[in-house]
């Protein structure tokens, strides 16, 4: 039979600016490539965030971010995650950075930044080339 | 410690992993939902339906609320519907229920429907008996936002919950069955628009037409006000579920082996159409009997389904 695994992406606006209509648009271009999107709207803290991508057991976290507030909120969320022991959940982000951020937010470990201008296919693609749905839990049974 | 353990002793990384696989419809998801079923039995559950924007999502989260006053952990599993044409989703009902993501008493679950009619998912049934195996103490869980015969609810929920609005229950829908006789409670949402009276008045009358008699005589689905974005008529709900709760479980009544019996029916019906599938499709590839080519011997009317079938059940079960 073998099904294929479904992605499942987590689409959060951290920090307080409340400006969602870039994220409401990548989670319909999500939708529309046949991922299932888990949208939790504005104002989330990376607390939030990272507790509902372990309970919603997600592969992707895709940021969006307008407010300048990624020098906290991403190193944070990078930071819970490893707490967690749910590295295993990869986190990408869009929207607007200062040039010289880009760098350091793909030094811990953010695996791609999409700038004002970046298409929705591209994004859409990068996501089926580079992320794929987690292995099952192995159990030996009894 | 193996994923059954983690499960019950509440991991949440643990239990969410497995929800997708049961989601996913791994085969050795079955074999820990096996193990994990000897501990569960515990949790009460609750079922809330209703038609798109009556307010399901703000009730639930209002109720998990309720519920955690009493220290009382809760799982909430909330239903959005799957694109039929991409097969993606938008699961969007956690955006009303904010407040519970740093509770570590409060594990939020949203599930696409993947094409499954009736209200909830094919899965379901399954993740509840996880949620309750993990230790939650009560279950909310939200329907996709249904029409009129999306009635799966009923037999997963100990209390069904039929949510509606002012304006919504005309006298036409008012007589149409299904939805509307599966409610253990009604209630009335969004309460301070105008014709709540009106709607009250009609669901009243319908609930001595049908909704009375489905239920038992003696436990008469009372219709609670709520406006639940202002918290209005919380307790009054909370205590209808506590008073349909006590109805069942008191002593003099069969309702609560009822309950338990109707539920119990469901998931072996459902477990074994699932293995019987499941086997058949894998013995058919064993043999080299390809699904594909059967739909291509239809396609070409070389042969149909009701033959096909038969020459299946015969070969592969006989």
């Amino acid at each position: 039979m073998g099904k294929d695994r479904k992605l499942r992406i987590l689409v959060a606006k951290p920090g307080l600016d409340g400006h969602d209509r870039g994220a409401r648009v990548i989670a319909r271009a999500f939708r529309d490539s046949g991922f299932e999107v888990i949208y939790t709207g504005c104002h989330q803290t990376p607390e939030q965030i990272v507790n509902t991508a372990i309970q919603e057991d997600v592969d992707l976290i895709g940021l969006s971010i307008l407010s300048g507030a990624h020098t906290y909120s991403f190193p944070r969320i990078m930071e819970l995650l490893k707490e967690s022991n749910a590295e295993d959940i990869r986190v990408i982000g869009g929207g607007i950075f200062p040039l010289e951020d880009i760098p350091k937010l793909k030094g811990i470990g953010i695996r791609e930044i999409f700038e004002p201008g970046a298409k929705l296919k591209d994004i859409t693609d990068w996501v089926e080339q580079n992320i794929s749905p987690r292995k099952a839990v192995a159990f030996e049974g009894k | 410690m193996d994923i059954v353990e983690q499960i019950v002793s509440g991991n949440v990384r643990a239990t969410a992993r497995l929800l997708r696989d049961i989601d996913d419809e791994i085969p050795s998801a079955r074999a820990i939902l096996k193990e994990l079923y000897p501990h569960t039995g515990k949790a009460y559950v609750i079922g809330f339906t209703g038609s798109p924007g009556v307010g399901k999502s703000t009730l639930v989260d209002q109720l998990a609320t309720r519920f955690r006053k009493e220290d009382l952990t809760v799982g909430i599993l909330a239903v959005d519907p799957t694109s039929p044409f991409t097969g993606g989703a938008i699961l969007g009902d956690r955006i009303r229920m904010q407040r519970h993501f740093l509770d570590p008493g409060v594990f939020i679950r949203s599930l696409a429907t993947r094409g499954h009619f009736g209200g909830l998912t094919k899965s379901t049934n399954d993740m509840v008996n996880v949620l309750d195996a993990m230790g939650k103490d009560v279950i909310l869980v939200e329907t996709v936002g249904v029409g009129q015969d999306e009635v799966e609810i009923a037999n997963s929920a100990h209390t069904t919950v039929l949510v509606t609005i002012p304006g919504m229950g005309d006298e036409i829908q008012a007589i149409k069955a299904g939805i509307m006789e599966i409610g253990n409670i009604f209630v009335v949402n969004k309460a301070d628009r105008e014709g709540s009276r009106k709607t009250i008045r009609e669901l009243r009358n319908l609930i001595e037409l049908g909704a009375k008699r489905r239920n038992g005589d003696d436990w008469e689905p009372p219709i609670v006000e709520t406006e639940a974005v202002k918290s209005r008529g919380m307790e009054d709900l909370h205590e209808a579920i506590r008073n349909h709760r006590s109805f069942l479980l008191s002593t003099h009544t069969e309702k609560w082996r009822e309950v338990l019996e109707k539920r119990a029916r469901i998931q072996l019906m459902e477990a074994l159409r699932e293995e019987a599938f499941r086997t058949i499709l894998a013995r058919m590839e064993k043999d080299g009997n390809s699904f594909d080519l059967m739909v291509d011997q239809i396609v070409e009317k070389q042969s149909d389904p009701y033959t096909l079938v038969q020459e299946i059940i015969a070969k592969e079960m006989g």
